[in-house]
């Protein structure tokens, strides 16, 4: 019947609310772009440096190694907890996932303090005579720490996918004669492949954009030498041309990521199957499981604690004091806290639009307010420094351009679960609330708020969650002096001052894992999200 | 009665109806919805708008409603004029509406649903409503601990407790199973005898139709084909169309020569000119006797219990026939031969 499936132009309030949202979101990107145009000739002349190609190289090559061992990790790892009789699987499962509360700086901190002639493994092996290790830094360092730390969202997405299959399948094929592990490899994982993809994509858009760990590493990607680009030189435009290209290679990969995840939904035949697959007995393999299972841990989760933990007990010892730790993490609340806010409140306009009115101009909004999954943390903070300095010197160091940078960057993180919430209601719900006699605000508050509250608060948490871990973009665009756990972890490891480094880590570690944890059972595996 | 439900715009009451549509228009892009519909309601009066599914009906109750803008064309609420010059926003226009999938509130409890529309206000009339649709004891469960048809008693109260000037029920019944169904229906119909409203309700179930509506207003291609008592509309349908809407009808070629139109079993008096005509005839009006002669064949026989539906077929064109019969009559099966005739009434339209 046309009346059920019919649009209605939405509310011309909503409408240009979502739209300065939208245009809000695409402001750095588009300045960006306008930088590049003005200065044309630079522009083909930076992007031509034979260093830029290396610049390429390396990022990609980076990229590509690390979504290469955190598939190899993750997807067994999804297949151990959802399939088979590993014992304590749910307790796994949650664990695996804990590793995204380390921000990658945090992580190639504790790898630094744990090779070296200083560091924790010398101190702990020196009584069976070990009196040096060589120092961990470079590529292998920022490979190391990248892949313990993203593994998670290959982990958690192929998880997802293996829960979403019909078992009946594998079924099938295991009737038309093929065995387990012929079935596996040839109905299971080419199934599983969107998923698989559409994880490791995450992960490859996490490294390019990652700034902590490869400048803690020195590595030099994209990120690093854009910061040093704009560090160093007095012309700023390099910085901004070089900053486009890696926004263009993020969009890039996020356009692949975009077909594999369609093609995931094309996959799913049978979406929700009713009945459970059977349960895979390990029968030999059971332990062996376990002892892979608990090695990925050390090494993701209790090594990096424990060496916080050897480096904050080295500080104490040397009467290291706190003080600044408390006041950095006073600083990190309250950014997170107005950051999710704020966050939350400039996601409701897009949501109800996307949710509610479906159309040519509600996509093109929506689309403008996820641009920030294609922007590098280091990348918003530069364009809006270069903007405020240009257009707005007041606004130049202040937290309200700090707040407008996480809006733009964690926007879909809260748009994304709030949409999908919105249209779990059923519009009918509105128009009975109108014909009692309230109007189109009143029965939005009064009969979707309360039923939408719950994902709404779970994507401000999980907003909150990365602002709190967020770096560059918090580093650049500060008032000067004011200090958050991350800018404090990065300015002392930076410094070589690891024993003073390790308290604030271990304190946003801590903060991190949280929300972290209670959001581990809502949180779709499509609203993760690389930083 | 809320504050947001006030008297605004009060005009003459044209001719004392609760409800007038004049000439209602709406397309949604390509298809036209709505084509020129005209509607009158009588104040106290239960009407049931039949027709298929697409023909509008749906979107008809929602311009009424005020959910849905019509592209052109009037409205008169009590009088009031909702649609054409301007339009009063649905929260006051004092209309209840009873959705298909009741739209109850999932967050509130029973009494918080019934209490809804009066925005905190007065108890008392929230309990009277309650007794009236017989929901004592279930004020503080939640919707989903309801029968179905103790759902559908919530969403009546819901929207009869601000006092409305009209309710309107979109496929009310359609989600309960048919055990259900007859018993809700009449529920339904006493309830809103008792809040003295007038109601208008959408279904594509002419037995629902029949049943319990004051009149009865066939819709086919978004208009308004014929308006009457169920009996009018089901002995008197103008057209075929609505013929086959309200209960199964044997349409029948024929011809008409002075003034008697005839078909392969019977004869009537008909006021058309000579030439090819259609013999309407109900199943239940046509007598079946078995005849090893007979000039009818049995093809099929659907049993029902208190009734059964034989389907034959006449002639030398193999015309089908249904004819109804009640559960006592002789046994028939495919294939035996046997002699119809007319035993009620019969009309003929022209071809």
């Amino acid at each position: 019947m046309p009346a059920r499936g019919a649009r209605h132009p939405p509310p011309t309030a909503t409408a240009s609310l979502a739209a300065l949202v939208g245009a809000a979101a695409l402001l750095p990107a588009g300045y960006l772009v306008i930088r590049a145009t003005e200065a044309t000739g630079q522009t083909w002349d930076v992007i031509l440096r034979s260093s830029t190609a290396w610049l390429f190289a390396r990022s990609l090559g980076l990229a590509a190694a690390v979504t290469a061992a955190c598939i190899l990790i993750g997807v067994p790892l999804a297949w151990l907890t959802t399939r088979t009789d590993l014992p304590g699987r749910r307790a796994w499962a949650t664990l695996f996932a804990l590793p995204l509360a380390f921000p990658s700086y945090v992580f190639a901190l504790a790898l630094t303090g744990s090779f070296g002639d200083r560091g924790m493994l010398v101190a702990v092996l020196g009584t069976f005579g070990v009196e040096g290790l060589p120092s961990i830094s470079g590529f292998f360092g920022a490979f190391f720490a990248l892949t313990l730390l993203c593994f998670p969202y290959v982990y958690l997405v192929t998880a997802a996918g293996i829960r979403g299959l019909d078992p009946s399948v594998e079924e099938v094929s295991r009737t038309l004669g093929r065995g387990r592990w012929r079935t596996f490899l040839g109905v299971t994982l080419p199934l599983l492949r969107p998923s698989i993809a559409a994880g490791g994509l995450l992960v490859a858009l996490y490294c390019l954009h990652d700034f902590g760990a490869v400048s803690l590493m020195r590595f030099q990607t994209f990120t690093q030498a854009i910061f040093l680009q704009y560090r160093a030189a007095f012309d700023r435009t390099p910085a901004a041309i070089l900053s486009l290209a890696l926004i263009l290679l993020a969009v890039l990969i996020l356009a692949v990521e975009q077909r594999a995840r369609g093609r995931a939904r094309y996959h799913r035949t049978a979406a929700g199957a009713g009945r459970p697959a059977t349960t895979i007995a390990l029968g030999r393999w059971r332990w062996p499981a376990v002892v892979a299972s608990g090695v990925v841990v050390v090494g993701s989760l209790l090594m990096p604690v424990a060496v916080l933990g050897f480096w904050l007990g080295r500080g104490v010892r040397a009467g290291v004091p706190f003080d600044l730790t408390w006041s950095a993490a006073a600083g990190a609340i309250g950014l997170g806290a107005s950051g999710s806010a704020l966050t939350l409140l400039a996601a409701v306009p897009v949501a109800v639009l996307a949710a509610r009115h479906p159309g040519r101009v509600s996509s093109t909004i929506e689309r403008a307010a996820h641009v920030g999954y294609a922007l590098p943390g280091l990348v918003v903070g530069l364009a809006f420094v270069f903007l405020a300095v240009r257009t707005a010197p007041p606004l130049y160091q202040t937290i309200p351009l700090v707040l407008l940078a996480y809006l733009v960057l964690f926007l879909p993180q809260a748009s994304q679960p709030l949409k999908n919430a919105i249209q779990q209601v059923n519009p009918r719900l509105e128009e009975a609330a109108r014909t009692l006699g309230r109007t189109r605000l009143q029965a939005f508050r009064e009969v979707v708020v309360p039923q939408v509250a719950g994902p709404a608060l779970a994507g401000a948490a999980l907003v909150f969650l990365t602002v709190m871990k967020e770096l560059p973009a918090t580093l650049l665009l500060r008032p000067t002096g004011f200090e958050t756990l991350a800018t404090r972890v990065w300015s002392w490891t930076s410094a070589g001052r690891l024993s003073q480094a390790a308290a604030p880590a271990l304190l946003l570690v801590a903060l991190c894992a949280v929300p972290l944890y209670l959001l581990a059972r809502r949180v779709q595996p499509e609203d993760v999200r690389a930083e | 009665m809320t504050q947001t439900m006030t008297h605004d715009t009060v005009t003459a009451d044209r001719n004392g109806s609760a409800l007038r549509c004049v000439d209602l228009r709406k397309r949604f892009g390509a298809t036209v919805a709505v084509d020129g519909l005209d509607l009158t309601v009588p104040r106290g009066e239960l009407l049931a708008l039949l027709g298929p599914s697409g023909c509008g009906k749906t979107t008809t109750l929602r311009m009424i409603a005020g959910l849905e803008r019509p592209d052109t064309g009037d409205i008169w609420i009590h009088g009031r004029h909702v649609d054409g010059a301007g339009s009063v926003p649905p929260e006051r226009r004092r209309v209840g509406f009873v959705f298909q999938d009741l739209a109850l509130f999932p967050h509130l409890d029973v009494w918080g649903n019934i209490a809804f529309g009066l925005g905190g206000a007065p108890a008392e009339r929230v309990e009277e409503m309650i007794t009236l649709a017989r929901l004592q004891g279930l004020e503080r469960r939640m919707p989903h601990e309801l029968s179905g048809g103790q759902q559908q008693r919530v969403a009546l109260a819901r929207c009869l407790v601000p006092g409305p000037d009209l309710v309107l029920l979109d496929e009310p019944f359609s989600n309960l199973d048919r055990m259900l169904r007859a018993a809700v229906r009449a529920e339904v119909r006493e309830l809103l005898r008792a809040a003295g409203v007038t109601s208008v309700f959408v279904t594509h179930d002419n037995e629902e139709a029949l049943s319990i509506a004051d009149h009865v207003a066939v819709m086919l291609d978004g208009r308004i084909r014929q308006v009457g008592t169920p009996s009018s509309v089901y002995a008197h349908p103008v057209d075929g169309e609505v013929a086959e809407l309200v209960g199964e009808m044997n349409l029948l070629p024929g011809s008409v020569r002075d003034r008697r139109a005839s078909t392969a079993f019977a004869e009537v008096a008909a006021s058309l000119p000579d030439g090819p005509c259609y013999v309407l005839i109900r199943p239940e009006d046509i007598g079946i006797d078995p005849d090893p002669a007979g000039p009818a064949v049995v093809v099929d026989v659907e049993y029902y219990g208190h009734d059964e539906l034989i389907r034959c077929s006449i002639g030398p064109s193999e015309q089908e026939v249904m004819v109804r019969v009640v559960g006592t009559g002789p046994r028939l099966v495919p294939g035996d031969r046997v002699r119809l005739r007319l035993v009620g009434a019969a009309r003929a339209l022209p071809a």
